[in-house]
């Protein structure tokens, strides 16, 4: 009773929120409901058990990415008027997109149903059940069955991150830049002289 | 709170898990409190002062007071601000930092939830802290916040990387990601605790390269725990990396607009998240709430000695506000990414490489 | 970088200097004031809460001459004057707006009679701002109240002027 009741309210606050991600007025405002939205993602991935999931949707999506979409959105300067003109011109377009997503999210999980694969058919969609710790059941799987595609999502990440260094990175010669090494290991001795002027006499300099 | 449901049955199992989260959470505060004066104590004897000594006997009251005081004064909300972002900061920074404590152990068998992804969940809510300070940065419509939330928010999103990298060769050498099972990995003694298992690769035995492995892994262990250390004073926006709210240039930072109760809200959350980095350093690398010379089963004598832990790691965050002077922001990303992040890497590969070929 | 400064820092050397040298300090005498309970000596000099001063037998020693009014450059004091019943001249108003004072001291080196003088008194906060504007009535009760202590500091202060 108490996790359908948490299941409810979750998937409500989570529909919600997704919806205020497109209507609400304030971009920074989206970027905060789509955070909701994830939190409470996370929370039905806890409720079906798989709290791993819930735990890296939470650290990479909500802890690291939103915080740089957040960034990025908060310091554009956005006339609001003109981003809600042509609503109902783009709205075929978009709900075109979402249905087709929809429709095809629905054929997917019903093919499975329907035809019935086996589960000798996949790759051991399912861990074995005697592994308690579903940390280790995901890892199980990543690093065995699925060690060629999780490889590769890394090198497609890693490519994209090269890539955006040398697009950017430009090394430019007549720019001072701050030598931190050398800032932080000058000794005293180089920085200070301690003098022991006469009076009347002062320092040469 | 689920064995209490099967105990006592639905009612009265809520119930007392409900008096339970209540008795911690006033714990907490009670300990915020007294943390707090310790903090400017500490702080006053370095300098030479005496610190807050009149309310109540060597001035134990003066938080409750400076509770009273912020309770009362009006709450001030700045004309142009986006009001509901701008309550809500304060609010969730407090709520996140309450619910870290869900999964801390404080004694054999003391806790809330004994999750067993326990110290994931605890970076995940850590990592959303910096939500508080963003929204409230953003919301006070002002400059000054504004620039302190960007700093925040890029400072404590480097310092994450880092400290995920440490936990990590924590939970390599544990296998484990519950918490209580961390504890219980360092309950033979100070040489097996993560900070100074150095001291227990010499007294262990076994091959001379085993000996030789596990020695350099208890070396890397204690210099992670001082990254931990670091990385944690940079996360909790502690001086000297107390760069969003430097005075000195950003006025308070991201709290510049606020007062009164939010201002105290922003304060606590800080303050608990900045309990919780000691509460970890203690159960990571200090070996929780075992005693130097052995394991404790009794949760009262567990929850003594790691609440002294906890207080003594909050000595040295203390000593370090004292005399460390503040770094310039280029150098604090500097250290993060360029020193930390490649010490963690390589300490994580070596610390693999030990458990893998070595067994630990 | 050299191998020394890379060693010093992984090792926290200056850290752990700092604190040793912290730890040194930290259980050391404090010389705190405790304040309310305990005050510094204040000089003879001191330039504190102003106050009208009174001839041992009661009478002011303000002759209206409007030399501190003259004199003042925040331009805090006000004097009306008339006439007494037995021929005198004295002042019929005397104000200072304490919150335009700048503590200059000019009024009483300008004074020929040493009667305004600024007292040893710094405790004076009020909680409303019209309570510092002072009058007559007030300044001369300031005068009665702290005369010991106002009478000692001109005595000890005397031989230097």
């Amino acid at each position: 009773m108490l996790i359908s009741a948490a299941f409810y309210i979750l998937s409500a606050i989570a529909i919600i929120s997704a919806l205020m991600v497109v209507a609400a007025k304030n971009p920074v405002h989206s970027v905060l409901f789509l955070v909701l939205t994830f939190f409470t993602t996370a929370g039905l991935f806890v409720l079906i058990g798989a709290e791993y999931l819930a735990m890296l949707l939470v650290v990479v999506y909500v802890g690291a990415v939103m915080v740089l979409f957040l960034f990025v959105v908060m310091m554009l300067d956005i006339d609001f008027v003109e981003l809600k003109q042509g609503f109902t011109r783009y709205l075929p377009l978009g709900a075109g997109v979402a249905i087709t997503l929809f429709a095809m999210f629905i054929l997917v999980s019903n093919t499975r149903i329907a035809v019935n694969i086996g589960a000798g058919d996949l790759a051991s969609p399912t861990p074995s059940t005697d592994i308690a710790n579903n940390a280790e059941a995901i890892g199980k799987i990543l690093y065995t069955d699925y060690i060629l595609f999780f490889q590769l999502a890394g090198l497609v990440l890693f490519v994209a991150m090269i890539g955006a260094i040398v697009l950017t990175l430009r090394h430019r010669d007549n720019v001072k830049r701050q030598n931190v090494t050398k800032q932080v290991g000058r000794p005293r001795a180089e920085g200070v002289e301690l003098m022991d002027p006469k009076s009347g006499e002062g320092v040469a300099l | 709170m689920r064995d209490l449901v099967e105990q006592f049955g639905p009612l009265w199992g809520s119930v007392l898990g409900i008096a339970q989260i209540l008795g911690f959470a006033i714990l907490l505060l009670l300990t915020l409190a007294f943390i707090l004066l310790f903090d400017r104590k500490v702080w006053a004897a370095v300098m030479m002062r005496k610190g807050p000594n009149v309310v109540g006997p060597f001035g134990l009251f003066q938080s409750f007071a400076d509770f009273l005081k912020f309770v009362f004064k009006e709450i001030v909300i700045p004309a142009a601000a986006n009001k509901t972002v701008f309550v809500i900061a304060p609010i969730l920074t407090l709520v996140l930092a309450f619910i870290t404590w869900a999964v801390v152990p404080l004694a054999p068998g003391w806790v809330i939830s004994d999750m067993n992804v326990g110290i994931l969940y605890l970076l995940a809510i850590s990592s959303l802290g910096v939500y508080g300070i963003i929204m409230g940065g953003w919301a006070s419509n002002s400059k000054y916040p504004f620039l302190g939330a960007l700093r925040s928010a890029a400072q404590m999103v480097s310092y994450e990387v880092s400290i995920g990298f440490v936990i990590v060769t924590v939970l390599l050498l544990v296998g484990s990601l519950n918490l209580t099972q961390i504890v219980n990995h360092q309950s033979a003694g100070l040489w097996d605790w993560h900070g100074f298992s150095f001291i227990g690769a010499l007294l262990h035995g076994g091959s001379p390269i085993k000996i030789a492995m596990a020695f350099v892994t208890g070396i890397i262990m204690f210099m992670m725990m001082w990254i931990f250390f670091i990385s944690a004073l940079a996360e909790t926006n502690r001086p000297p990396f107390d760069l969003p709210e430097a005075e000195s240039e950003l006025v308070a930072g991201y709290q510049v607009e606020y007062s009164a109760t939010l201002y105290l809200l922003f304060m606590v959350g800080e303050y608990l998240n900045i309990v919780l980095m000691c509460a970890m350093i203690s159960i990571l690398f200090l070996g929780g709430w075992n005693l130097p010379w052995g394991e404790v089963t009794n949760p009262y004598i567990g929850f003594l000695v790691l609440y002294t832990k906890i207080w003594f790691v909050f000595f040295l965050f203390a000593m370090v506000k004292a005399f460390v002077p503040r770094y310039r922001y280029d150098q604090l990303m500097r250290i993060g990414w360029k020193v930390f992040l490649p010490t963690t890497l390589v300490a994580v590969a070596v610390v693999g490489a030990n458990v893998t070929f070595f067994g630990g | 970088m050299s191998l020394k400064q890379a060693l010093k820092g992984a090792t926290l050397f200056d850290f752990m200097g700092a604190f040793v040298l912290g730890m040194k300090v930290y259980f050391r005498r404090k010389p705190t004031v405790n304040y309310p309970f305990e005050k510094g000596p204040l000089s003879p000099r001191f330039r504190g809460e102003h106050a009208l001063r009174r001839y041992p037998n009661g009478e002011e020693r303000c002759i209206a001459c409007k030399l501190c009014e003259a004199i003042c450059p925040a331009q805090a004091i006000t004097i009306e004057a008339e006439p007494r019943d037995d021929g005198s001249r004295r002042t019929t108003r005397y104000d200072i707006d304490m919150t335009k004072c700048i503590y200059c001291g000019l009024c009483q080196e300008a004074c020929p009679v040493d009667a305004i003088v600024e007292g040893p008194n710094f405790e004076y906060a009020t909680e409303t701002r019209e309570e510092l504007f002072y009058d007559k009535e007030h300044l001369l009760s300031n005068g009665d109240r702290w005369e010991r202590e106002i009478a000692k500091n001109l005595e000890l202060d005397g031989k230097y002027r």
